[in-house]
Order: structure tokens, then C-alpha cells, then sequence
């Protein structure tokens, strides 16, 4: 052939498959974290819709392919006289012939095979870093080294048997008790809600008064009536209210126990506003998100599913 | 034919009928003349050597980065003898410690960033020609793609000396993924290891920056150097010869270029 004819377009027909396939896919990947029912019935969606989806691509260059004469064996006193005449005379054969489905057949195993070894490679890629991340509680000591409504910089190893790399921060303030007579603590996370920086307290830190306790703890007072971010300049107030800068929502939260007059911190919660101060605090409470994802208004709907809310 | 001189018949003997022998059975004499013996555009200038310039770079990355893989140590944990952890303590021994180490890790850190300007000032001289053009427009495509796979090679490069530097600028960069709508949350949770940085994320970064990121960079280049050989240099816009080629006139049924309909034989 010439240089003629590559600069046409050679676009398929319309085709609904290829969103069906996709919705396999993404059901498949969300059923590798959720439930292998939902992963098998993803499988079951793409393993389909991509055999109809190649069929509808397929039509038209199909469509063209000419019936090809197949092999025949003439039968052996035909085959002396005159076989191709008898060849000739032969009803045409289906289309579909013995290479075609050799073709196909050969293509379909080989990608059965290649998802079968893939597939749980990628799973072991991708699933840890999903599975089993629940953290300890983290005891903070006595409560009697936490006066009352004045900030304390706590860090504590979130999981000492992994090491001082998951050493975390935390602004802990004893509000008394609420008018209910509960105790109440402020336990703000120190990672800023932009994007994940360390934010520190806006005042001197008493480091006379600095104490170590056996588990790793360390403890700060702290004279800080506002938080702030160095690396893009977010400013909290002292309920982790946002004052200024580019972060979009209050600081995150734990949730604390107090056992054996021990204060233990729970899990994070992200929180939309809080309006109120210490012990009366409201506080618009949301299961924790990333940094930087709205948890309310509109925009949270950009985030429908957060891992650490399915998987914990 | 002329008579030839002993010592010529001697160095085709000890030469030339090896690489026969060679390109007999493999075509490699054959590749590498098509490879490199190309004809090019008469006015071509020292921009045109740009690419081979980020080509060098990214050789210069590959081989420090694999001898510096020698002497790495991607861990978290705490090193007993220096208190700090194993990878910002090799970091501290390849550099301060080991003979010539600050040299070699000197080339891959100020080497990735030349390896990142080279690419911008090869793509801004590709812009600037219209060397995108047909039928060059997958030459520009698989360039994209070697240009966001260098920056990935930055960006997971960055975290490895384990430093606060390293460490928070990581922490930014997973959670900017993070607020991508959606899939954002989940992205940075695979980045990540988990739900914060942690030993998970010093290896999975590491094994990124060292095996699957540069594989997929590799493949890449090949494809580029490749469709460059294939459709040659094209000629600056003030050229006299034409740049590209003129667009055949679309006659044939779709696919006959191809040889995907029977009978037709294949293009070329």
C-alpha cells in the first residue's frame, strides 16, 4: 500500500459498554477493600461488559473480513479427478473458523491467567495500606498534671512498638467539669487541617515544668490562647476555631476516657465549627477526614467515602 | 576490486566478520547504523540536542542512584549506634563518612533537578518549533508522560533523606492528593502506607523511586527515542526544507493502512 489512507478516522461505533466496564472495575477495586462478594460481582460486571464492549468494538472490522475458504479435504476419488471443481461446488462455511476461535480462545485464557497472578499481586500493593491501622488508645498519665484551662503539649508514641516515628502531638486542656458534672478535656490533634503540617501554640512553653511519664509521654504547659501553622500561615483560635489562612474546617479532636484517674486519648473525629468555649463547648462532630477535605457544606459531598471511615 | 593490503584483509578478518557474524543472526550492526546514522536537517543547531542532554541526565540519575542503593538504608527505625533513624543516618554517612559519597550523592540530588530543567527547555524548544506537528503529535504525548513520570521520581526522591524537610514536604504533597475529589482520601491513604507517614511510607516510596517508577520512565524513553528515530528531526520554522510531511489524501477504507483488512498488506 501507498501513503494513502492512515488519515482517516477510524473512530468504533457508539458504544454504552465501556461505562459498564468501568463500573465493574470501580466496584471490583472498592470490593478488594469492603467485601470479596462485592469484588467477585465487580469481576463478574468488567469480565462481561469488556467481552461485550470488544464485541461492539470489533463489529465493524469483523463486518469486512471476507469468508475465508477453509481447508477441505476432498474425498479421495474426487481428489484424483478434478478437486477443485468439487471445492467450488462446496455450500460456503460459517465465518467463524477453527483459527478464529484458536485466536480467541488463546487471547481469553492468557488474560485469565495474567488477572489470576495479577490480582492478589495488586491487591498486596495496595491493601495494607487500608487494612489493620486501627492505633491503640494512648494513656497520658494522671490527670492531676493537666490544671485546669491552661494548654498542655502532650506527645505520646501512638504505637510504641513501631518507635518514635509514630510519635504524635496533642494540646490537651482541662475545662473542669461541665454543668452536668462530667469532667471535660479540649484534646486538640496538632496536625493542621490544610494539609497535614505540625501547628504549634501561639505562647511561651514552660519547659521548667516539662515532665516525662514511663511510656513515652512527654508533657508541656504551654501559655497559648491561639494555634499556628509555619508552613502556610492557618491560625486557630484556642477552641481550634480557624481565624485565619487557607485551612477549611477546626482542628481535628479525640475523643478521651478517663481510667483509673488516668486520661486516655480514643480515636480522632473531625470537627466542622465549634461555637462556645472549654466545658460548654458545641462542637460539630464528623468521622475524621484527610487534611484539607471539607467535612461540611457542600464541598464535603466531593468526599462521599474516606477510608478511614469504612475500614476504621 | 582493488587488491587489498595484508593488513586490510587482517582487520576484516578480526573485525568486520565478526559484526557479519553478528548482525547475520541478532540485525544489531544493521539497528544501530538505522539508530544512529540518520540524516538530518542541514540547519539544525545545538537546541536540537536538547533531549539528548535530558537522556544524559536521566543516565547520570540512574547509574549514582543505583550505587547510592548500595549504601541506603530505607528505615525508620531508630539506628542504636547514632540515635537517629537508619535512613537519615546513611544519609549522614554517605555524605560526611563514606570516600566520595558526597560527590556521588551531590550528582543524583542537583541531578534531578537538572534532569527536570532539561525536560522544560526541551519541551519549550519542541513548542517553539511546532516540532509537535504531524506526524509527530505521539513524540509530544510520550514526552508528557516522561515529564509527569521525572516529576513522580521527584516527589517520592524527596521524602528518602528522612529529614524534617523531607518528612513535611511529603506530608503537604500527600494530603494536596488527598483533597482530590473522590478517589483523593484513598490516594493519599495508598501513598501514605496508612493513615499518617510512617515506616510504610519510607519503603513504599523507595521502592517507587528505585523500581517502578524508573521501569515505567525507561519504557518511556524507549518509545520516544524510538518514534524520534523512526520520523526524524524536523527542521526549525525558518528552514527552507519543509518541516514534517505532507498529509496523504484519505482515500483508502479505514484500517488498510493498518493491514488490518485482509488482503490489503500493511502500510510503508
Amino acid at each position: 500500500m501507498s501513503d494513502t489512507g492512515h488519515d482517516t478516522r477510524h473512530v468504533p461505533g457508539p458504544s454504552l459498554w465501556p461505562i459498564a466496564f468501568a463500573i465493574g472495575v470501580a466496584c471490583l477495586l472498592l470490593g478488594l477493600v469492603i467485601s470479596w462478594i462485592v469484588a467477585a460481582v465487580g469481576a463478574a460486571i468488567a469480565v462481561v461488559a469488556g467481552f461485550l464492549w470488544a464485541r461492539d468494538v470489533t463489529h465493524d472490522v469483523r463486518g469486512e473480513v471476507p469468508s475465508i475458504e477453509p481447508e477441505t479435504r476432498a474425498v479421495a476419488d474426487s481428489a484424483s479427478t478434478g478437486a477443485t471443481a468439487v471445492v467450488a461446488a462446496d455450500p460456503p462455511l460459517p465465518a467463524y473458523t477453527r483459527s478464529r476461535f484458536l485466536e480467541a480462545s488463546t487471547l481469553g485464557v492468557g488474560a485469565a491467567i495474567g488477572a489470576i497472578v495479577t490480582l492478589p499481586v495488586l491487591g498486596f500493593m495496595v491493601l495494607p495500606s487500608f487494612t489493620n491501622v486501627e492505633e491503640d488508645e494512648a494513656d497520658l498519665g494522671p490527670i492531676e498534671n493537666f490544671p485546669e484551662s491552661e494548654y498542655v503539649i502532650a506527645t505520646y508514641l501512638s504505637n510504641p512498638s513501631v518507635g518514635e516515628v509514630t510519635r504524635r502531638t496533642a494540646f490537651v486542656r482541662n475545662n473542669g467539669q461541665t454543668d452536668a458534672g462530667e469532667p471535660s478535656f479540649t484534646i486538640l490533634y496538632s496536625r493542621c487541617v490544610h494539609l497535614g503540617c505540625p501547628v504549634q501554640p501561639n505562647g511561651p512553653i514552660d519547659e521548667e515544668a516539662r515532665q516525662e511519664l514511663e511510656n513515652g509521654v512527654e508533657l508541656r504547659p504551654v501559655l497559648a490562647q491561639s494555634f499556628g501553622c509555619p508552613c502556610h500561615g492557618g491560625l486557630y483560635d484556642a477552641e481550634g476555631n480557624r481565624q485565619a489562612g487557607p485551612p477549611v474546617r477546626s482542628m481535628d479532636r479525640y475523643t478521651f476516657s478517663i481510667k483509673n484517674g488516668r486520661l486516655v486519648l480514643g480515636e480522632l473525629y473531625a470537627v466542622g465549627n465549634v461555637s462556645g468555649t472549654g466545658a460548654s463547648a458545641q462542637i460539630s462532630r464528623y468521622p475524621w477526614s484527610v487534611p484539607g477535605t471539607h467535612v461540611d457544606g457542600v464541598e464535603a459531598w466531593l468526599y462521599p467515602i474516606v477510608p478511614s471511615q469504612v475500614t476504621g | 576490486m582493488a587488491a587489498k593490503s595484508k593488513r586490510q584483509q587482517m582487520v576484516d578478518l578480526a573485525v568486520l566478520a565478526p559484526l557479519d557474524w553478528i548482525d547475520e543472526r541478532t540485525a544489531a550492526v544493521r539497528a544501530t547504523k538505522w539508530f544512529l546514522f540518520r540524516n538530518v536537517p542541514r540547519d539544525i543547531s545545538w537546541g536540537q540536542t536538547l533531549g539528548s542532554a535530558a537522556l544524559t541526565a536521566f543516565i547520570v540519575q540512574a547509574l549514582t542512584g543505583a550505587i547510592l542503593a548500595m549504601y541506603y538504608k530505607p528505615s525508620a527505625a531508630i539506628d542504636p549506634v547514632t540515635g537517629k533513624p537508619m535512613a537519615y543516618s546513611s544519609i549522614e554517612a554517605i555524605t560526611d563518612e563514606l570516600t566520595l559519597g558526597w560527590l556521588v550523592r551531590g550528582m543524583h540530588r542537583w541531578g534531578a533537578s537538572v534532569f527536570i530543567i532539561l525536560l522544560f527547555l526541551h519541551m519549550g524548544r519542541v513548542f517553539l518549533f511546532g516540532a509537535y506537528k504531524y506526524p509527530r503529535e505521539l513524540n509530544w504525548i510520550t514526552g508528557v508522560l516522561i515529564l509527569a513520570t521525572g516529576m513522580l521520581m521527584g516527589f517520592t526522591g524527596y521524602l528518602l533523606p528522612w529529614d524534617q524537610t523531607a518528612y513535611w514536604a511529603t506530608a503537604v504533597g500527600i494530603n494536596l492528593n488527598g483533597t482530590a475529589p473522590f478517589a483523593g482520601p484513598w490516594l493519599a491513604q495508598f501513598l501514605a502506607g496508612g493513615p499518617e507517614i510512617g515506616q510504610n511510607t519510607i519503603t513504599t516510596f523507595y521502592a517507587m523511586h528505585m523500581l517502578l517508577i524508573p521501569g515505567a520512565l525507561i519504557a518511556l524513553i524507549f518509545v520516544h527515542i524510538y518514534l524520534v528515530t523512526r520520523l526524524g528531526v524536523a527542521s526549525p520554522p525558518w528552514s527552507k526544507e519543509a518541516a514534517g510531511r505532507e498529509r496523504p489524501p484519505a482515500a483508502a477504507p479505514a484500517g488498510t493502512r493498518a493491514g488490518l483488512v485482509r488482503g490489503s498488506g500493511g502500510g510503508d
